[in-house]
């Protein structure tokens, strides 16, 4: 075993709150939000930079959090499915997925969502090719994607106006 | 700094290759220096001719660049690279140090004059694309070197690009991938660079598939033997993705298709390419 590693101060926004976290400089991003803030909606699927079920978004761009480390996101803004809600209400993305039974088992959703904000912040009314696109770096192996397509499509509409 | 810390150390980019061989710890470097939070190392210009990249452009800025745009090719790469949260993250410059086989930038730009700035204690040097990838996983860099640019060449008018890669999911790497740019007077191709990625250890600069093209008509029997010298070109290892076979007999079939696409943009057409999900 190599020796301890002396831990960095990382200074980082979680869904709108700046934390000053004690962390190993190797510490990866997703270990850092679900073992040192308890944020375990952002989820390990792969860990392998191919499933998309950690994605977050930083700075409003979604990333996969299992490759990154965290002491990338110093200064950084970070927002995890936990941030989505406000109030006690449910994000009208969470809502969609909800309606159009976008979800199974639930594992890839949180990641599926931050994907789903990166493009609905861009692009307000995506066609279908732009919803594809936008979550091919995400994985679900229960819907076959059309109800998660569904889904998108009605976020967008909840969010007009928005 | 990486002068102190020897040949040990490791530069860190955009991270979306070198994190995961981290994991899997065929690499293992001592230290880490991570490059991410230098500022003017991400930047697109055109210049005198010239596109010119930082080495920590983001793939996602290059597809989104209203620059980049007038080279279609360019385009076709960035907007093609894994997935949306990958081309935020992986930069040009790593994807060019790493030297992966199966990275999509070097193929790309193969078939345009491409050169690399490497920036060490002496100073920066200019290397030829061609000089600078040495082998897999291996490039010109001294262990005290970076990558600092990019500069390209801008295209002559009346030449126009393609880049297809095949793939089985957008994150992973492709099967196959082909590369044209050809440059056109009337129907004639008066110019062209082909490449081929994924079906060696390095992108495959397909020599006699560009003779194949040059000086002549654009015609059935012209793309034919082009993909054919490609076939011939190609040195693919069977694998997970594939026999050699069908990696063979893939590669030109996406010469084919590319050429094809490369013409109709010569000509001015706007022909929108996605990279192809088995």
């Amino acid at each position: 075993m190599p020796d301890a590693i002396a831990k960095v101060t990382l200074k980082v926004t979680v869904n709108g709150k700046l934390h000053a976290l004690d962390v190993e400089p190797r510490m990866l991003l997703v270990e850092m939000l679900r073992e040192q803030l308890d944020l375990t909606g952002t989820h390990v699927g792969c860990d392998t930079t191919y499933c998309g079920a950690c994605t977050v978004l930083m700075n409003g761009a979604a990333v996969k959090s299992c490759t990154m480390f965290a002491v990338q996101a110093e200064g950084a803004e970070i927002t995890t499915v936990e941030g989505l809600e406000k109030d006690g209400q449910m994000h009208p993305i969470q809502k969609a997925f909800g309606d159009a039974y976008g979800l199974q088992c639930g594992y890839c959703t949180p990641g599926l969502m931050l994907s789903t904000l990166q493009l609905l912040s861009t692009d307000k009314q995506p066609d279908e090719k732009a919803m594809r696109k936008a979550i091919a770096g995400n994985t679900c192996r229960c819907t076959g994607y059309q109800n998660i397509l569904k889904a998108m499509q009605f976020a967008a509409q909840n969010m007009k106006g928005a | 700094m990486l002068f102190q810390l020897g040949d040990d150390a490791k530069l860190l980019a955009g991270g979306q290759s070198l994190i995961p061989l981290m994991k899997l710890r065929f690499a293992n470097p001592t230290h880490l220096v991570d490059l991410n939070f230098i500022s003017g190392t991400s930047f697109i210009r055109e210049d005198k001719g010239t596109l010119r990249f930082g080495s920590l452009t983001r793939h996602a800025e290059i597809e989104n660049s209203a620059i980049v745009a007038k080279v279609p090719i360019l385009h076709d790469c960035a907007a093609g690279i894994a997935d949306v949260q990958v081309r935020n993250r992986g930069t040009i410059g790593g994807s060019l140090a790493e030297a992966d086989p199966s990275g999509d930038w070097a193929v790309v730009l193969s078939t345009l004059a491409t050169e690399v700035r490497c920036l060490g204690k002496h100073g920066e040097r200019a290397v030829d694309l061609q000089d600078f990838i040495k082998d897999a996983y291996t490039t010109d860099l001294a262990h005290n070197e970076l990558v600092s640019e990019i500069v390209i060449k801008m295209p002559a008018k009346g030449s126009g690009g393609a880049y297809l890669a095949f793939k089985r999911a957008a994150p992973v790497y492709p099967t196959a991938s082909a590369a044209v740019q050809l440059t056109l007077d009337g129907n004639v191709c008066v110019e062209a660079a082909i490449a081929l990625g994924c079906v060696g250890l390095t992108a495959i600069k397909a020599g006699d598939a560009e003779a194949a093209l040059r000086g002549q008509s654009i015609s059935e029997k012209t793309l034919s033997a082009a993909a054919e010298a490609a076939r011939a070109a190609a040195d693919p290892q069977s694998d997970m993705r594939g026999s050699a076979d069908y990696k063979r007999t893939l590669v030109g079939a996406l010469v084919r298709r590319a050429i094809d696409i490369a013409v109709r943009r010569a000509r001015g057409g706007r022909v929108e390419v996605s990279h192809i999900y088995a």
